[in-house]
């Protein structure tokens, strides 16, 4: 029974693993073309296991930025999870001991988050290690995959690819933004204020992490003010 | 960049998303159901992203051409649904293209 949860559990997550695999991938070139060391790629993934969080803090962090600028901006983007673990944390079996909540907890992300709430039923420790162990191998074996393949460029490519990682931002939110109105009008909110923070006088003197958490915030608050979200249309 | 920046950078990353995620697993019980607070979150992903993509995209490869190319591909490919692989693979390629013509 118990060996079967678990393996029910890997069978699950293979498609995410798959999914991860591709888009670390990306992440591990970028980021070493981006100028980072290697091994810094493959412990960000292998530590975070985020996307948009971990792509942020190691842009900041090829400025240079100062700790707290960081910290802030890791809370904003990931601050998701936490109604996603909130979720998670009604749906688990009431034996799950405070060391498995902790472990579970780690593996938190979008996608594994998305099928543990479409499983029927409580779900259980056993479970859910099976779910999330898959996709963690992925991502961080597709971001050591990446960073390898780069050392294989010539300059002229490694060059172009400096592209990448803002082309995996895009494919991101344009999809949404073509099939939900008020995700392209947050998309198009955010960008006029990215570029009044880049080109007005006196705005850009802020330094860009303080910039992105600030656009984050007033941008979502008055996208959450105009177009509140019906429970059903959100798709987590 | 040294060592020890990294390293830090990256425990600071890793910290704060695991306490974000641990947190509500080990303290709260109930749901929120305060539809702005659930909107707020919903958009937060967007909001950071399009912010952190323009105008950076525009100088992030060797030339500007190059980088308008890129990024005028990822839109279209982005719209017609392709994965991030592709994506992110196509506007590099249109990059490269453009550069060494």
């Amino acid at each position: 029974m118990k060996k079967q949860e678990f393996l029910q559990g890997i069978k699950d997550g293979m498609p995410i693993c798959l999914g991860y695999f591709s888009v670390s991938m990306a992440f591990g070139l970028s980021v070493v073309l981006a100028g980072m060391p290697l091994w810094s790629a493959v412990l960000t993934s292998l530590t975070n296991v985020t996307s948009a969080g971990q792509f942020a803090g190691v842009n900041l962090m090829l400025e240079h930025a100062p700790f707290v600028e960081i910290f802030m901006t890791t809370i904003i983007i990931n601050m998701r999870y936490f109604l996603m673990s909130l979720s998670v944390s009604q749906k688990v079996s009431s034996k799950m001991t405070m060391g498995q909540r902790l472990l579970v907890s780690f593996g938190i992300t979008d996608e594994i988050f998305a099928v543990s709430m479409q499983r029927k039923g409580e779900l259980s420790a056993i479970y859910m290690f099976g779910l999330i162990l898959m996709p963690v191998i992925g991502w961080t074996f597709g971001t050591l995959t990446g960073a390898v393949a780069t050392s294989f460029m010539p300059k002229a490519l490694s060059d172009a690819m400096g592209i990448a990682l803002y082309g995996m931002f895009i494919a991101i939110i344009m999809p949404d933004a073509r099939k939900q109105k008020s995700v392209l009008y947050t998309i198009i909110m955010a960008v006029a204020a990215s570029y009044a923070f880049t080109y007005l006088p006196v705005l850009n003197k802020v330094s860009s992490g303080w910039v992105i958490i600030i656009i984050t915030i007033a941008v979502s608050a008055v996208a959450a003010t105009l177009f509140p979200i019906k429970v059903e249309e959100e798709e987590e | 960049m040294e060592t020890s920046y990294i390293l830090a950078g990256i425990a600071v990353m890793a910290l704060t998303t695991y306490l974000i995620r641990v947190l509500p697993m080990v303290i709260f019980r109930k749901k929120i159901t305060n539809v702005w607070v659930r909107s707020f979150l919903y958009y937060v992903p967007y909001a950071v992203l399009a912010a952190m993509t323009f105008p950076a995209v525009f100088s992030s490869t060797g030339s500007t051409a190059g980088a308008i190319a890129g990024c005028v591909v990822a839109v279209v490919l982005a719209l017609f649904d392709k994965g991030l692989l592709t994506v992110a693979v196509c506007a590099a390629a249109a990059a490269f293209v453009v550069q060494i013509l």
